[in-house]
C-alpha cells in the first residue's frame, strides 16, 4: 500500500495525542496550572493536528462532515464520532486541571474510554480489510493501541508504566512483523484464484492491461523501498521501544528527559507506520503480477 | 445508507466468456465513451499526451498465459470490472453513505455528491474495480450502465451496458443472475461459470466462463515417414556391415 505522508502523520500523531489524553484523563499526571496547560495542550494539539492531516488525503474534504453519518457500519465514521466525543468530553476535565481543581473521576473515565475507542476504531479501519491480509489480523489493533498507550505513558512521565508499555510495544511490533510476513500466503489468494484460471494450469501475466501506471497501482501496489525493510524494522523497534524503555528504566523523568524519550519514540513510530503501509500488500496486485519480495513473484522490488 | 440491503431477487450482472474474448479492448473504449458523458463526473485523463499517461477506467482487459500440465500454453484475455458483489465490502466501509447497493436490482453505485474521496472503498475491493478520479476526487466504478439499461429513449437493442453492446465476439452477456431461468443463468450452469477470489467471501454476481478445453496436442510429425528410409545397394551393404562391427 502507498505510504501517504498525510495518513502516516495522522495515525502517528493522533494515536500519540489520544494516548496522552487517555493517561491525563485517568489522572496519571496530577498536574495543575501551567504544567496542566502544557500537557493537556500537547495532547489536544497532537490529536487535532493528526485529525486535520487525515483530511489532506481526501479528494473532497469540504464534505468531510458527511463522514459522521454511517457509524452503524463504517469504522471510519465511528472513528470520527469517538474522536470528537473524546475531545469534547475532556474539555471540562482539562479546564478543571488548569484551574487547579478536579472533577469527579467519572468525567475522566468516560473521556478515557472515548480516547481508547478512537484509537481502536482507527486500527479497525485497517484491520477490517480482508484485501490486505497483513493488516487483517489481531496484530493491527494491538499495534495501534500499544503505540498510543506507550506514547501517552512516556509523555506523562510515568516511569514504570512507560517502561512496561515500551517493552510490550516492542513485543507487539516484532510479532506484527513476523506473523505479518506469512499472512498473504495464508489468505490463499493467488493469480489462479483471482482469475479462476488456476483450474486450467499455472497462469502468468502475458501483457499488462495498460501501458503506464494507474490509480490502483499507485495506491495499492507500492513496492518502492521495501529492500530496506529489514533495517527499518530494526530502527523501528530500537527507537519506538528499546531506547524509551532504557531511558524510562534508568533516568528520572524530568521534563527534558521525557521530551527526548518521547521524540525518540515518535521517530520510531513514524518508521514503524511507514513500514505498516509500505509492507502491506493488496490482493489486487495479483492481477498485475506484482507482489513484493514476500510473494517472491515477478515485479517486486 | 451503507448497510447492505437484504439479498435482492433481481441480481443484474455480467457473464464474461473467457473462451471468446479476443482482447480487442472495444469494451474498454465503449465503457469510457459512454461513461464520459452519462452518470456522474467524466472519466478524466491525466497527462494524456505525455510520457506517463494515466486515466480513470471502469473496465480493464488483462492478458494472461496459462500453462496446463499437458499440452500447449493458452492465452486468455481477461476483462476486469465491478462484479456487483452480494456481500460488497466496498459498501459497508463507506463513512458517508455515498457507496450503496440498490435493493431492487443489486447494482452497486456511488452517489458522487456525497463522496469525500477517502479511497477506503477502493482498498476494500479485492478486484480493483474502483478508481478515484484524478480530476474530480470522487470514486468511479462500473454502474452497469444504469443510465442505458432502463432508458426507454434508447432502442431496445441498446438497453444493455455499453461494453456488452459493443463486444464484437459476443463474449459479454448481461442479464438477471437471480433468475435461474434467465439466459445468463443457463449459460453459467452449462459452461461452469465461476466466481473470482471466492476465498474473500464477497459473493460476486458477475460470473466468468472458463476457456473451453482445447483439442489434444497430437504432435503429428509430417517428416516421420521420410526419416524411416532403408538404404539399398552399396550404402545398404555398408549400413549392414557397420552395424555388425
Amino acid at each position: 500500500m502507498h505510504p501517504a505522508p498525510s495518513v502516516i502523520i495522522f495515525t502517528v500523531l493522533s494515536g500519540a495525542g489520544f494516548g496522552l489524553l487517555f493517561f491525563l484523563a485517568l489522572g496519571a499526571a496530577p498536574v495543575f496550572g501551567l504544567a496542566a496547560l502544557l500537557l493537556w495542550g500537547t495532547g489536544y494539539a497532537l490529536a487535532v493536528i493528526g485529525l486535520l492531516a487525515s483530511t489532506f488525503h481526501l479528494g473532497n474534504p469540504q464534505r468531510a462532515l458527511r463522514a459522521f453519518t454511517q457509524w452503524r457500519t463504517s469504522w471510519l465514521s465511528r472513528e470520527g464520532w469517538a474522536s470528537v466525543g473524546a475531545l469534547l468530553l475532556l474539555v471540562p476535565v482539562a479546564l478543571a486541571a488548569i484551574a487547579g481543581g478536579a472533577l469527579p473521576p467519572v468525567f475522566g473515565l468516560v473521556g478515557a474510554a472515548f480516547c481508547l475507542a478512537t484509537v481502536a476504531a482507527t486500527s479497525m479501519i485497517y484491520a477490517q480489510l480482508k484485501t490486505v491480509p497483513r493488516w487483517n489480523y489481531w496484530t493491527t489493533p494491538a499495534l495501534f493501541l500499544a503505540f498510543a498507550a506507550t506514547a501517552g505513558a512516556i509523555l506523562t512521565g510515568r516511569n514504570l508504566p512507560a517502561a512496561i508499555l515500551s517493552a510490550a510495544l516492542g513485543v507487539v511490533l516484532v510479532l506484527s512483523f513476523r506473523l505479518g510476513d506469512g499472512r498473504f500466503a495464508r489468505r490463499g489468494a493467488s493469480l489462479g484464484t483471482a482469475t479462476g484460471l488456476g483450474r486450467l494450469g499455472a497462469p502468468r501475466v502475458l501483457a499488462p492491461a495498460h501501458t503506464s501506471s494507474n490509480y490502483l497501482m499507485k495506491e495499492m501496489i507500492h513496492v518502492v523501498g521495501r529492500k530496506h525493510s529489514r533495517r527499518l524494522r530494526w530502527i523501528a523497534v530500537i527507537f519506538a521501544s528499546v531506547l524509551p524503555l532504557l531511558i524510562m528504566l534508568f533516568v528520572p523523568p524530568v521534563p527534558p528527559v521525557v521530551a527526548v524519550a518521547a521524540l525518540l519514540h515518535l521517530a520510531g513510530a513514524f518508521v514503524a507506520r511507514w513500514l505498516f503501509f509500505a509492507e502491506a500488500e493488496h490482493v489486487v496486485g495479483l492481477y498485475y503480477g506484482q507482489r513484493g519480495p514476500e510473494g517472491g513473484t515477478a515485479g517486486g522490488g | 445508507m451503507t448497510a447492505l440491503p437484504p439479498p435482492s431477487a433481481r441480481k443484474l450482472g455480467l457473464v464474461i466468456d473467457l473462451d471468446t474474448c479476443v482482447g480487442c479492448q472495444a469494451c474498454v473504449t465503449a465503457c469510457k465513451g459512454w461513461n464520459d458523458q452519462g452518470y456522474g463526473v467524466p472519466l478524466s485523463d491525466q497527462n494524456a499526451w505525455g510520457s506517463e499517461p494515466s486515466g480513470t477506467f471502469l473496465n480493464r482487459v488483462h492478458a494472461y498465459e496459462v500453462q496446463p500440465d499437458t499440452g500447449p500454453a493458452q492465452v486468455v484475455n481477461f476483462p476486469r470490472s465491478c462484479l456487483h458483489c452480494e456481500n460488497a465490502p466496498c459498501v459497508t466501509v463507506c463513512p458517508t453513505g455515498a457507496s450503496y447497493k440498490r435493493a431492487e436490482d443489486g447494482i452497486v453505485l456511488v452517489n458522487e455528491d456525497a463522496c469525500i474521496g477517502c479511497g477506503l472503498c477502493a482498498w476494500a475491493c479485492p478486484y480493483g474495480a474502483r478508481e478515484l478520479d484524478g480530476a474530480a476526487g470522487v470514486m468511479k466504478k462500473c454502474t452497469l450502465c444504469v443510465d442505458r439499461i432502463y432508458n426507454e429513449n434508447l432502442p431496445e437493442a441498446d438497453r444493455v451496458p455499453a461494453c456488452v453492446r459493443t463486444c464484437p465476439t459476443g463474449a459479454r452477456h448481461f442479464g438477471d443472475l437471480g433468475d435461474s431461468e434467465s439466459a445468463v443463468s443457463r449459460l453459467v450452469a452449462e459452461r461452469g461459470g465461476y466466481d473470482l477470489m471466492p476465498e474473500l467471501g464477497t459473493s460476486p454476481v458477475n460470473k466468468y466462463l472458463p476457456p473451453r478445453a482445447k483439442g489434444a496436442d497430437e504432435r503429428v510429425d509430417i517428416l516421420a515417414p521420410l526419416l524411416d528410409v532403408k538404404a539399398s545397394g552399396f550404402a545398404g551393404w555398408l549400413d549392414r556391415l557397420l552395424e555388425k562391427i
